[in-house]
């Protein structure tokens, strides 16, 4: 396929100045990077279309050959419409960060700082969570209001019987009654 | 069986409410099931001695060869009896241990019942895979049983080791498992265990392998050292859980499977030294540990694991007389040690301690519960005639006949006679810990625990348990025509003139003296104890100190990986995905080779003119100061790929690019209005160079890529086909657009879908705090006629309202929204130049959008010029003269839009074609003509609306509610930019 190496030239050109702009933390810059992509995006569709033709119509040439490939056409026909509508989403970002900050620049996330602060006190929660505060206890009931199951008869014996040796009055061997 | 199985799965789903309903009474339904289950295997008895195995199957995943196989051997049988009848006894058990407890009852209730189905799915099912399966539903479901009172700490962290040390022997078992039955070829486990000496010749060290991943799989499950720690933690649980899982039930599951593979697999090189030398540690370890402590639950945990330890090296030595033994072990362990489990919960349970040292005297006040408990402690010591007595015997009389000539059998036996001191010393420490009257340092009696009685049912499971320890004793002859069905199953030709029998009395033998020996020096060992008060450890780290240890590891990989990795900032993010695209092209294209580049200078002259333009505006836009420098800069290259399309055949690409710029312009003028022009110095550029870098490598490996992916291009296009096409199906000659709307219409479709989630993002920003559309708030409190008659608004006490339609007064305006403007930002020639185009432009973007399937133009691009029409009325007018113009909420339009492509996409799909497929009508209508009409011009509508409802949502976000809310702040004197 026979490429033009002027618009290879220009895409390289616009690929870079585009990741250029997209490592800085200014939204604005990134969002210039993300349209300088874009059009470098549509002009490698465009390099990918070869030797260009007479536009796509039918009837307009006698063979597919003399025409221009339509279906890169057609694919950055979306890319454009597409770009537009991420652009107005990155200036909402960007009008937003504005509203919140007085500031469109992205500051290294928090929540990943507090991480690095933090792997030292883990530490000490990592020890808080392994130590043996109540291992030890010696009871299925640990903070729990319970009471002992009783047979509410056996009771009322027991006053008769106090010194019963057994699980019950009516004397040992039987079962628990 | 397999209908058992399906009872104890679906039982589960009603308990939480039953519980709810009748309370912990729920517990005796629940046992109806492992009742059921326990009749069941009773009634197959006869098949089952007989040789005649039961065994049902269903297919389940025939395309992996698994099946629901369930098959009742004689091992399975005993095993199912345990699982099911302790099982029962629990859950009476239970109803009265939980008797008026509420938290969390209903759902344990179900996880209890759901784990014996487990169990006995576990050990009755021939499908080794879904043994594994079962295999770690107990283990999960273990994990919520320990963890019952979750709000403990010392619970949480119980079953999660637990969980943890279990799941990963589990799935070390699991490889071994694939490892087998892939070797084997199937995953049954009778054919696997019919094989013969597979670990000899060829695959030998798989097969080996194998098994020592099953056996870590085991061992972890049953509690053996290096695992053991798990279990003595697990004590967390609540006793009758204890008493279910880590006395009768899941530590056994390790167990069982040692006892299933050891007839066939006794003889590999890996098996007996590991099972047996672990046991016999284990043994120890645990009966040492036992005589530490002084909380009896704990008592009991250490011994459950000397005790496996000692199933281990018996069930796993793999002989016919220690199968035999160790079977009867098996069951006797299950019965005395759930009975004194049950015991212990008794005792917390009436007492809320069950520490030796608080306990005084409780044997006087409850002789009932401390005589039966005798019996338990009796049958673990292995005193007569208890069918303890009965397997100790039989263990020690074929160890000593073994030890003759095997090296193994030598160490087990010493072993788990010095095992068996330890265990009757812990076990007489357990009765004086939990019934006998203390004395304190004075020698005095200490005061007596006072003893509430507990009722009838609670001491019921634990009595009866205790008793069966008898009943097996006296039946010893019964049980060994039973087990012996197991054990002929390890055939043992050596020495098959020596053949054991479980009896109670074998007279005057050898391992009748060792077994005397050992209760002698237990006592000794108890008294020992008792006098020194010995409480030091045995190893100087526990297993426990590794696994936290490696716990801590891991949290520590954890944060450093987070650490490294998650930088939080956006530029090293998109460095390295830049990076990381450059090294993964790079090497592609350095490592491919045989490219075909055919080059030329350039094609046409617009090329050379326009490429200094671009390059030299990329370059300054991406260093510009100002931001509105930069945004037009970018504009400039945009303008410059209008020219590329306008020269390389390519006119649609030209209309729609020049448009969205003009836009795109306009929508970045909106809210640059708002910020500083100049970029901070905050915003100052870090490392330019490295950037610099980074950009160029994206840049060259990109024109790289174009270069090569050209190149490779030598097959015909498949778009030669599509101007034929475009006319024949899609009855159009632009071909560009038959191929958007028709040809490749679902591209579209996920399009149109792209740029509503863009336009509902970009409302949800800027209406931060309300989604209301104001911009029709704006407008509908006017009445009809200021719109219609265009009367000028003026400013009242309710806001904005027509001047009134006095009769001397018909002065209309150019436009309606004209008055809201600031005077200083109106422009009467705007107003008037909007106010005479605006209609030729919607009428020019409707004719772009019909035409555009024969001629440039198209759904995009009219939608385009129509936005573009409100954006002169929104710039003209302000805020409410665009309320005025827009025909409805963008939220409609966007909805409306994607509504009608959707339709339009799958009406054919109605008439039995493939969604998308286009109709056409032509018809001759007088007046007008010929007429032509295809179905995807309405999907083309639908492009037209989303795009005009992305514009719209563009202006009213970025314009409209921008404006009110700098009003507001004006209004409440903060300067604005």
């Amino acid at each position: 396929m026979n490429v033009s190496l002027v618009l290879i030239v220009i895409m390289g050109a616009l690929f870079a100045a585009g990741v250029y702009a997209m490592l800085e933390r200014s939204l604005t810059r990134v969002l210039i990077g993300f349209l300088l992509l874009g059009n470098a995006a549509n002009l490698f569709l465009l390099v990918v279309m070869g030797r260009p033709g007479v536009a796509p119509f039918f009837g307009s040439a006698d063979s597919p050959e003399e025409m221009s490939d339509p279906l890169p056409q057609a694919l950055t026909l979306t890319a454009i419409v597409i770009t537009f509508a991420v652009s107005a989403f990155l200036l909402a970002l960007i009008y937003r960060s504005w509203q919140l900050g007085q500031a469109d620049t992205v500051h290294d996330d928090e929540a990943d700082l507090a991480i690095r602060v933090r792997a030292a006190e883990d530490e000490d929660t990592m020890g808080d969570e392994i130590s043996d505060t109540d291992d030890d206890a010696t009871t299925d009931f640990v903070g729990l209001d319970t009471a002992p199951i009783t047979v509410l008869h056996s009771r009322d014996f027991d006053a008769l019987r106090d010194d019963a040796p057994t699980d019950s009055p009516t004397g040992p061997g039987e079962d628990g009654r | 069986m397999l209908v058992l199985l399906g009872a104890f799965a679906v039982l589960p789903l009603a308990l939480p409410w039953l519980v709810g309903r009748i309370g912990a009474r729920a517990f005796l339904v629940a046992a109806l099931v492992p009742v059921a289950a326990f009749v069941q295997a009773v009634l197959v008895a006869p098949d089952v001695f007989a040789g005649r195995t039961p065994f049902e199957t269903y297919v389940w995943i025939p395309q992996l060869g698994l099946d629901l196989s369930m098959r009742m051997d004689t091992l399975g049988w005993v095993m199912a009896l345990i699982v099911t009848g302790v099982g029962a006894l629990v859950m009476v058990y239970c109803r009265w241990y939980f008797d008026g407890k509420k938290d969390g009852v209903g759902q344990f209730s179900a996880v209890l019942l759901a784990f014996a189905g487990a169990m006995y799915g576990l050990v009755l099912t021939d499908d080794i895979v879904v043994l594994v399966m079962f295999w770690e539903i107990t283990s999960v479901l273990s994990y919520l049983l320990i963890g019952f009172y979750h709000r403990r700490g010392a619970s949480r962290r119980a079953a999660l080791q637990a969980l943890l040390v279990t799941t990963l022997g589990g799935l070390v078992m699991f490889v071994g498992v694939v490892l087998l039955a892939v070797h084997v070829g199937t995953t049954s486990m009778s054919k696997i265990l019919a094989t013969s000496e597979i670990w000899r010749g060829e695959g030998g060290a798989l097969v080996n392998a194998a098994i020592v991943m099953i056996l870590v799989g085991a061992l972890s499950k049953s509690a053996i050292f290096p695992f053991h720690f798990w279990l003595p933690g697990a004590m967390a649980a609540p006793t009758p859980v204890s008493a279910y899982l880590h006395a009768a039930a899941m530590v056994k599951a390790g167990i069982y499977l040692i006892a299933r593979f050891a007839p066939t697999f006794a003889l590999a090189e890996p098996w007996r030294p590991i099972v047996i030398s672990l046991g016999v540690f284990t043994m120890l370890l645990g009966g040492i540990q036992a005589l530490r402590e002084s909380d009896l639950k704990r008592v009991l945990a250490f011994g459950t694991v000397s005790q496996l330890g000692m199933l281990t090296a018996v069930l796993g030595y793999g002989s016919r007389n220690t199968a035999l033994a160790g079977l009867a072990l098996l069951l006797g362990h299950a019965l005395f040690k759930s009975a004194l489990f049950l015991v212990v919960g008794v005792i917390d349970r009436q007492l809320s301690t069950r520490d030796i040292g608080e306990l005084s005297g409780v044997g006087r006040q409850a002789p009932t519960l401390a005589a039966f408990s005798m019996i338990a402690v009796a049958s673990m010591i292995g005193i007569i005639p208890t069918v303890g007595f009965v397997a100790k015997e039989t263990t020690l009389a074929a160890l000593l006949e073994y030890a003759r000539d095997d090296a193994w059998a030598l160490v087990a036996l010493i072993g788990i006679l010095l095992g068996s001191a330890l265990t009757a010393a812990y076990g007489i420490r357990f009765i004086w810990g939990a019934f006998w009257t203390k004395k304190d340092a004075a020698g005095q009696p200490r005061p007596v625990t006072a003893w509430p009685d507990p009722p009838l049912g609670f001491l019921a499971a634990p009595v009866l348990l205790a008793g069966l320890a008898i009943v097996g004793g006296i039946a010893a002859p019964a049980l060994d025509a039973v087990f012996a069905g197991y054990a002929d199953l390890a055939a043992d030709p050596a020495h098959a003139d020596h053949v054991e029998h479980l009896a109670l009395w074998h007279g005057w033998e050898p391992a009748l003296f060792l077994s005397l020996g050992t209760i002698a020096a237990g006592i000794l060992l108890f008294g020992l104890v008792r006098v020194t008060n010995w409480h030091s450890r045995v190893l100087p780290f526990t297993s426990a100190d590794a696994y936290n240890l490696v716990l801590r590891g891991i949290a520590r990989a954890a944060v450093a990986t987070t650490t490294f990795t998650q930088r939080g900032s956006l530029p090293v993010y998109v460095g390295t995905i830049f990076v990381v695209f450059v090294a993964a092209e790079a090497t592609a294209l350095l490592s491919g080779g045989d490219w075909q580049i055919e080059l030329e200078g350039w094609h046409t002259t617009m090329q050379l003119v326009v490429a200094p333009i671009m390059i030299l505006a990329g370059a300054v836009a991406v260093r510009a100061r100002k931001r509105y420098t930069g945004v037009v800069l970018v504009s400039v290259t945009g303008l410059g790929m209008v020219l590329l399309f306008a020269t390389s055949g390519a006119p649609d690409l030209a209309l729609t690019q020049i448009l969205v710029e003009t836009v795109t312009l306009v929508a970045f003028a909106l809210v640059l209005r708002r910020i500083p022009a100049r970029m901070g110095e905050h915003n100052a550029s870090v490392l330019p160079v490295v950037r610099a870098v980074i950009a160029v490598a994206v840049g060259a490996t990109m024109a790289m890529i174009a270069l090569v992916a050209t190149g490779a291009r030598v097959a015909d296009p498949i778009s030669d086909r599509f101007p034929e096409l475009a006319y024949e199906l899609g009855h159009g000659r632009n071909v560009v657009n038959v191929a958007l709307v028709d040809l490749r219409g679902w591209d579209t479709m996920g399009e149109l879908s792209v740029l509503i989630l863009a336009a509902t993002g970009v409302a949800s920003l800027v209406f931060v705090t309300h989604r209301a559309d104001n911009l029709s708030a704006g407008t509908a409190s006017m009445p009809t006629g200021v719109i219609r008659h265009r009367r000028p608004l003026v400013e009242t006490t309710d806001g904005p309202r027509p001047r009134a339609a006095s009769p001397d007064s018909t002065r209309q305006t150019w436009l309606i929204g004209g008055q809201r403007v600031r005077p200083e930002n109106r422009s009467i020639v705007l107003e008037v130049i909007v106010r005479i185009l605006f209609h030729t432009i919607i009428v020019v973007s409707i004719y772009l959008l019909f035409a555009g399937h024969n001629l440039p133009g198209g759904g995009f691009a009219g939608g385009l010029v129509a936005g573009m029409a409100l954006v002169m009325r929104y710039v003209a007018g302000g805020r409410y003269e665009l309320g005025a113009a827009a025909p409805t909420d963008a939220g409609r339009l966007l909805g409306a839009g994607m509504t009608l492509a959707v339709v339009t996409a799958l009406a054919p799909v109605l008439f039995g074609a493939p969604p998308l497929t286009s109709a056409f009508f032509e018809a001759e209508l007088p007046l007008i003509g010929h007429v032509e009409f295809v179905t995807s011009t309405l999907f083309d509508i639908g492009v037209y609306l989303v795009v005009i409802g992305l514009v719209l949502d563009v202006l009213r976000s970025l314009g409209a509610e921008v404006d009110r809310q700098a009003q507001d702040l004006r209004e409440r004197g903060v300067s604005v930019a």
